[in-house]
């Protein structure tokens, strides 16, 4: 093991090589969501790691949701016991503004691309924090159930379909939180996409965003967790619905549901990796060993045969293939694929990391009226 | 029970008197029958259309059973016959098993309503008012129960859905086998993930039963004694975890736990959890020891046995059955505990009710009901256990009236 972790070392040169030098853990916990994101995961980036270095056991938390307060208490109570974290880029922002995720130089620990661009390049305007290592690109997107909806009506073709309730009545689903709604709501009264944020930072235009969703506010059911558009569309308890679209894939090719996509105005999102702060050496050179591998150009691609969600490296898309178990190609089903990208809505993390707090209490406020 | 006293009281008043048949039974019966096919022309959006057939259906229904069926069996099987039948004709064999279940209810109500039922369990002098206030309490209870059961029935069904969704497919309702399936119990087998949680959970639970057992059955003997001095005081703190909301202790114990080493250890989720258990030992145990009889230590004392021999060959023996309920309350806190085991555990210590609750929030997958539904057949199994013991008990406290 010793031989093949120097010839990596060696392979890649610069922290390789003296992680070498340095004592490892062999037992690293691994936070991630669950569900079918975890497992991709698991079978992307641990199995096969796990089988180049078989005294390495990983274990499995799935406490993302919630990463940021717990590792806030970790850190009060000096006992952080998580080696790599999955968050969303938001949440890096913040761990990474309170120093509870360790700063990182891209060229430096992360692999080069297999096309020999550095890491910096090869993840480009990805990476949005300092401690911010990209996985993948997901997106917040619709889907709706065509036998749901009135006879004669045509198929929603725009995501204001959720504001038409004459057209498409019933209930729909939204996330219970101000990012995307408002925006949507903006979008749907008739703002144009690229002033949107500056609208939305008057008090005027922030009304307006509310104003627009009191128009559907009783045909509102609201989610918080991803997994219950799917099943509530399922169950026909609504007509269209807003999740990942990880989670539609799954719905509609992996179990079969009679869904359709509709992927007018999706909200592109990142996820990835952030090591927490304070690392003991021996942890922290595991953990960078492993990041370094489950980051590499081949294992990002990998993962994209488990579930529908873009990687993050400009040179893994020429390496995404065909699903691992239904073999059908992966391709059109990202949400980057040319023909679901046509109307992409870019949400800005920088104004949200402003706004976020304020508008967190309008919405709540909003909602209890 | 029941059945008994409304025979005695059949023999007693003779004639109880027949409420009038198209003044009352009818509309009444109508009425349940309206309710029933409003139901059921509702799953097909035809609420106004069933609820006039429902009410043709149950007046019907009143009429004929009290006019012409006087024996009360052949009457209730010939209705639950026929409107299975028809659910048949509508809906196949889920619709029979509907209406089997609509025909024994409307059959009840008719006779129930029709042959004056209803005033058994008032005294023949009451108001109408009175009779209408003691059926409405029934029926109170009975929708108590109701809401209590019905959410742990629905899910047991859902559990042997083929689907991967909480959802009663048109399979399912049609009682058809494709709609059926094990594969969620299957998946609760083979998957490693909830096999590590499972024996994880095994792990913890008993550890901290038996850590639980011995410390409460130890301090409730102890607080038992009259001369120990501030009984209360250490009553209370010792409860305390049972009193004090659940996710204080477990922020509590997680800076604790992690000052000390043992947050995210197997250890520290034993004690945690056997801290949790002590007060339901204490108490049953407790409980038990006020109807032991002191004077039996002393005459053991006056045999010549020392106080150990004392406790394990007449006190324990006699006490025994506080022991082990409160020991099952210990296992089934720990088992079923969620909010502790986040803190203080870390991923390598995950039990069963923590992969539960990651797979709410992260897959809905009915796995999550299998599991569910072992578990409620477990502590259906564990209750029944108790209850028998207590019966034991007080049969040999001499407390029983048999």
């Amino acid at each position: 093991m010793k031989l093949k972790t120097i010839l990596m070392g060696t392979a890649i040169a610069g922290v390789g090589s003296i992680a070498s030098a340095q004592e490892m853990t062999n037992d690293m916990t691994l936070v991630s969501w669950g569900g079918a994101y975890q497992d991709s995961q698991q079978k992307a980036y641990a199995e096969p790691y796990m089988e180049m270095n078989p005294d390495v056991s990983i274990s499995w938390d799935e406490s993302s949701p919630e990463a940021v307060a717990k590792l806030r208490a970790m850190n009060e109570a000096g006992n952080v016991t998580w080696d790599l974290v999955d968050v969303v880029a938001a949440d890096a922002i913040r761990l990474c503004d309170e120093g509870l995720a360790m700063e990182i130089d891209p060229n430096e620990i992360l692999a080069e691309g297999d096309d020999g661009s550095s890491a910096e390049d090869d993840f480009g305007d990805l990476l949005v924090s300092d401690c911010f290592i990209p996985q993948i690109v997901y997106s917040t997107t619709a889907a709706y159930r065509a036998d749901l909806l009135p006879e004669g009506a045509p198929a929603p073709e725009s995501i204001c379909a959720f504001f038409d309730t004459d057209t498409y009545p019933g209930q729909r689903a939204l996330e219970q939180r101000p990012i995307n709604n408002m925006e949507w709501a903006l979008l749907c009264d008739g703002v144009a996409k690229e002033d949107i944020y500056d609208v939305l930072e008057t008090e005027e235009g922030q009304d307006r965003a509310f104003a627009k969703l009191d128009t559907i506010k009783d045909d509102i059911v609201w989610w918080s967790a991803a997994a219950e558009p799917p099943q509530l569309l399922a169950d026909g308890e609504i007509v269209m619905g807003s999740s990942y679209n990880g989670r539609w894939f799954s719905a509609i090719e992996e179990q079969g549901q009679p869904f359709e996509m509709l992927w007018d105005a999706q909200v592109f999102d990142l996820d990835g990796w952030i090591i927490p702060a304070g690392l003991p050496d021996d942890r922290l050179n595991r953990v960078l060993d492993f990041v370094e591998y489950a980051t590499d150009t081949q294992r990002l691609a990998d993962q994209a045969a488990y579930i529908s969600y873009g990687p993050a490296r400009a040179s893994s898309a020429p390496l995404v293939g065909d699903h691992a178990e239904l073999g059908i190609p992966m391709g059109p089903h990202m949400p980057t694929a040319p023909a679901n990208s046509e109307n992409v809505f870019v949400y800005n993390y920088t104004w949200w990391a402003d706004y976020r707090d304020d508008l967190d209490s309008k919405f709540q406020a909003w909602l209890a009226q | 029970m029941t059945d008994a006293t409304a025979n005695t009281a059949d023999e007693l008043i003779i004639d109880k008197g027949r409420p009038s048949l198209l003044g009352f039974t009818v509309p009444l019966t109508a009425a349940m029958g309206g309710l029933f096919g409003f139901l059921t022309g509702n799953t097909v959006d035809q609420g106004l259309i069933g609820f006039v057939l429902g009410l043709i259906y149950g007046g019907a229904a009143g009429f004929i059973l009290m006019s012409f069926v006087a024996n009360r069996t052949a009457g209730r099987w010939a209705l639950i016959i026929l409107t299975a039948a028809l659910g048949f004709y509508l809906g196949k064999w889920g619709g029979a098993a509907g209406g089997a279940i609509v025909g024994a209810v409307v059959s009840w109500w008719a006779y129930w309503i029709g042959r004056g039922d209803y005033r058994d369990g008032v005294p023949t002098y009451a108001t109408p008012g009175q009779t209408l206030w003691h059926v409405t309490y029934l029926f109170i209870c009975g929708f108590v129960f109701f809401f209590l059961i019905a959410p742990i029935l629905t899910i047991i069904p859902l559990s042997f859905n083929s689907e991967n969704f909480f959802t009663f497919t048109p399979e399912m309702l049609g009682l058809s086998p494709e709609g059926y399936s094990l594969k969620h119990y299957e998946d609760f087998f083979t998957n490693s993930n909830w096999q590590s949680a499972m024996w994880n959970s095994l792990k913890i639970a008993p550890m901290a039963t038996l850590l639980a057992v011995g410390f409460g059955t130890l301090a409730a003997i102890g607080l038992s004694q009259p001369h120990v001095p501030f009984r209360r005081a250490i009553m209370a703190v010792l409860i305390s975890p049972m009193i004090v909301p659940l996710i204080i202790s477990a922020a509590g114990m997680y800076f604790f736990y992690s000052r000390v080493n043992l947050q995210g250890t197997y250890l520290g989720v034993v004690l945690a959890h056997a801290a949790l258990g002590i007060p339901f030992v204490i108490i049953t145990v407790t409980a038990t020891l006020v109807g032991f009889d002191r004077s039996l230590t002393r005459a053991a004392a006056n045999l010549g046995a020392d106080p150990v021999t004392t406790f394990l060959r007449i006190q324990m023996p006699l006490i025994l059955p506080g022991v082990i309920s409160g020991g099952l309350f210990a296992f089934i806190t720990s088992f079923d505990e969620v909010v502790v085991v986040l803190f203080v555990g870390s991923a390598q210590q995950k039990t069963l009710p923590w992969q539960m609750f990651i797979g709410l929030r992260e897959q809905i997958s009915p796995t999550i009901l299998a599991v569910a539904t072992i578990l409620v057949t477990l502590s259906i199994a564990l209750l029944a256990t108790i209850e028998i013991l207590r019966r034991r008990s007080e049969r040999m406290r001499g407390l029983s009236p048999q």
